[in-house]
């Protein structure tokens, strides 16, 4: 089996259903000639001709609004928003439109849409380019809300999202794209040699709605998803506790049986994900480990978030968690 | 036709002010309750603009975007190069929609008054842009209307009693009551769902158009939205998606003057919304609203343009929003109460009424005799209607029910939701 990175795993997704459905298009920013500024879709314009891959307008709102159309009309649309920081301007028609075109026409219109879109930090990328805007969707009653984080998975799952006929908000973490960043910002790890990094070239599918344990463990469960997975799995091994970790991959719906397994055997949980604490995705993940979990808790849940801040830039790795804010957290947890 | 440059006419502090006085220039409406209604006479004349092919390059019809298409003339007769020239029965067929478009809109407002209905919305004097513009498609081409054409649906096979099911939200209501009234879905009319949010549905036209093209269908895509509206970014990405892909869409912003109290000045500062085509290199083409045949035939060119690849159109339905914005607005409080009589459009039915008795293939005791058949139709079809459940009493759906749709498939939390719902019943 090769090693992919998550661009090429992307790209393999991509190509595989281009190839096996004629409604497959690509089109956004960049996406086309250029094959996208990660590289993403490189190569697939040439292959599969101008109007199953093109380029957009610079214009996020309009390549969210035609996509629907698009989506409406018979085709299965896979836009690209180039960096998820700038998905607002289309907010309105992801959340208005797009999330409620199944409900409001009574199953009359579908519009099946996979919105790729790069997210997270860690690449020096400050206010505009870092950030992890999952828990505005996971808000919205109608999207599915994706984030892998392995090549393995991130094809699987891709090829999993187009074939759905529902819409999917697919965050793709950016500083795994070439390695597993395990929070030291100084390695440039990369994906050869490490789990999730060998990638079938043919077709398969990664279910949605499925978590990952990572790494079994008794005494604690640690919940991630994203880029944190990768740092929540080096804290714990420099921990030395015996923790399970769950890579959650799929936040809407939420794999609850998988996690809630975890945690009643561990009876203790912290939740770690990059965006700010307030009302992010982790504070729905807590409610739920203790509305399932409660009587199996051992210790407060925890969680290990962004601060409640703009994402800085010289200060990334201040604002990032990283294994030390980790690290302190499993130490209190496991207090007795 | 002349327009409002004077209306919008402001003074301004003189130089010699300084900075120190406020200079912001906010736009009013040309009159407000208790002045004189103002509006510019239509000066242009049906033979005043030429009909180019429908494949002429834009800049031919840059007199279109700041004239007025126009086919009708005071008189009721039909003139000028935009005669669309179509059959009697063809406009016979428009009245009636029209008529019944519009005692069906007084049927509904009753029934919101009696509290029999949450809301409604009238299309009261602008029937004639659904319903000409809807005739002059086929019925293959999709349509993504605002909440202001429901002559559409008349046209694309629902009736009045699947519409009058939809306003109440009944059981036999296709949209499973989960909209408020006029929001319709169609699919077996090629009716996409209408929404709330103003405007959303212009860029989704435009990549539904964009589809067709994608799989080389002879489809042509329609969309309307307001005045107002046309304010909105999504106006915006629609026009220039639309002049970047070229799709066979067509693009209509029916100006009826306002917007629940603002008046157009305040959706742009230009004189001709239809004139926006111009610097987006497609053309733009104003048209006189409350003429049948104007629309049709304006719709009509701009749909032949876009079925041999020459791509999208604009067209501004210059028309008059009769009735208020909807059952929660009172115009009385914002425009003159008797703005309606100085409209210059005319009104959109009388002035097809007239044409056709012109043609002597219509007499005004034929036209009262429709009248008189449509209410009765439409007090039978309230009757029916009502019989599959009222707004206040049901039969609704069952509660379970509104965990549908969500998703293709109920996912675990949205069923453990559903049985808490159910306990709650118990």
């Amino acid at each position: 089996m090769p090693t992919m990175n998550m661009i090429q795993a992307i790209n393999s997704a991509l190509d595989i259903m281009l190839d096996r459905d004629p409604t497959v298009c690509i089109f956004g920013e960049d996406v086309g000639y250029f094959g996208g500024v990660f590289r993403a879709t490189v190569g697939l314009q040439e292959r599969y001709g101008k109007h199953r891959v093109f380029d957009s307008p610079l214009a996020e709102g309009g390549i969210i609004s035609t996509a629907i159309g698009m989506g409406v009309n018979g085709l299965r649309p896979v836009p690209e928003i180039q960096f998820s920081d700038y998905i607002f301007p289309g907010f309105d028609q992801i959340t208005n439109e797009l999330a409620k075109m199944r409900y409001r026409s009574a199953g009359e219109w579908t519009a099946p849409l996979t919105i790729r879109t790069p997210c997270g930090g860690g690449i020096r990328g400050a206010l505009y380019h870092s950030q992890s805007p999952e828990a505005y969707f996971t808000h919205t009653a109608g999207l599915k809300v994706v984030m892998p984080s392995n090549p393995h998975d991130i094809k699987g799952l891709l090829i999993s999202s187009i074939e759905c006929n529902d819409p999917v908000l697919f965050f793709e973490p950016k500083r795994l794209y070439r390695g597993p960043f395990d929070g030291d910002p100084h390695k440039v790890p990369t994906w050869a040699n490490q789990p999730g990094g060998d990638v079938p070239e043919e077709y398969y599918k990664t279910p949605l709605g499925k978590a990952a344990t990572v790494r079994e463990g008794t005494d604690c469960t640690v919940i991630a998803w994203g880029a944190m997975v990768h740092v929540a799995r080096k804290a714990i091994e420099q921990a030395e506790i015996n923790v399970e970790l769950i890579d959650l991959r799929t936040l809407v719906p939420m794999d609850i049986e998988t996690v809630a397994a975890s945690v009643k055997k561990t009876g203790r949980c912290v939740i770690v994900h990059e965006a700010p604490r307030t009302t992010g995705f982790g504070a729905e993940v807590l409610s739920l480990v203790q509305e399932n979990c409660f009587w199996h808790l051992e210790a407060p849940i925890i969680r290990v978030t962004g601060w409640d801040t703009p994402f800085p830039h010289t200060l990334e790795w201040s604002y990032m968690p990283g294994r030390k804010r980790i690290i302190n957290a499993l130490k209190k947890v496991m207090e007795p | 036709m002349a327009d409002s440059q004077a209306e919008l006419s402001q003074t301004r502090p003189s130089e010699n002010d300084g900075l120190q006085e406020p200079c912001l220039r906010v736009p009013d409406a040309p009159h407000r309750p208790g002045e004189e209604p103002r509006f510019s006479r239509f000066v242009q004349q049906p033979a005043d603009l030429p009909c180019p092919d429908p494949l002429a390059d834009f800049s031919e019809l840059r007199d279109h975007a700041h004239g007025l298409v126009r086919v009708l003339d005071d008189d009721g007769v039909a003139c000028g190069a935009w005669n669309p020239e179509v059959s009697t029965d063809l406009l016979l067929e428009g009245l009636k929609i029209m008529v019944q478009t519009r005692h069906f809109d007084s049927r509904m407002l009753t029934m919101q008054r009696q509290g029999r209905l949450s809301f409604y919305l009238e299309s009261k004097m602008e029937e004639a842009v659904a319903a000409a513009a809807g005739l002059a498609l086929e019925s293959g081409d999709l349509l993504f209307p605002s909440y202001r054409q429901q002559g559409l649906m008349l046209i694309r096979g629902a009736t009045l009693l699947d519409m009058a099911c939809q306003c109440i939200g009944n059981t036999r209501d296709n949209g499973k009551g989960r909209q408020m009234p006029v929001h319709y879905t169609w699919k077996k009319g090629n009716i996409v769902s209408i929404s709330s949010p103003v405007g959303t549905q212009f860029p989704q036209a435009v990549g539904a158009a964009m589809a067709a093209d994608y799989f080389g269908r002879p489809q042509v895509v329609a969309t309307w939205l307001g005045d107002g509206t046309a304010a909105q970014g999504d106006f915006h990405y629609a026009i220039n998606f639309a002049s970047v892909y070229r799709p066979p869409v067509i693009l209509n912003v029916v100006n009826n003057q306002w917007a629940i109290s603002t008046h157009r000045n305040l959706a742009t500062g230009g004189r001709s919304f239809a004139a926006r085509a111009d610097s987006y290199g497609f053309p733009g083409l104003r048209v006189d609203g409350n003429d049948f045949l104007a629309v049709y035939s304006a719709t009509a060119w701009a749909a032949e343009r876009a079925r041999r690849h020459g791509g999208p159109t604009l067209l501004e339905m210059y028309t008059y929003r009769g009735s208020a914005h909807s059952t929660n607005d009172d115009p009385s409080r914002y425009r003159p109460a008797d703005e309606g009589r100085f409209w210059p459009g005319g009104d959109p039915v009388e002035r097809l009424k007239q044409h056709l008795i012109h043609l002597e293939a219509w007499t005004e005791e034929q036209h009262e005799l429709l009248n008189e058949e449509v209410a009765r139709e439409i007090n039978a079809v309230v009757k029916e209607a009502e019989t599959y459940g009222t707004l206040n009493e049901g039969p609704y759906d069952p509660p379970e029910t509104v965990f549908d749709d969500v998703y293709e498939e109920l996912p675990w939390h949205l069923k453990q939701q559903r049985d808490e719902l159910l306990e709650e019943g118990e």
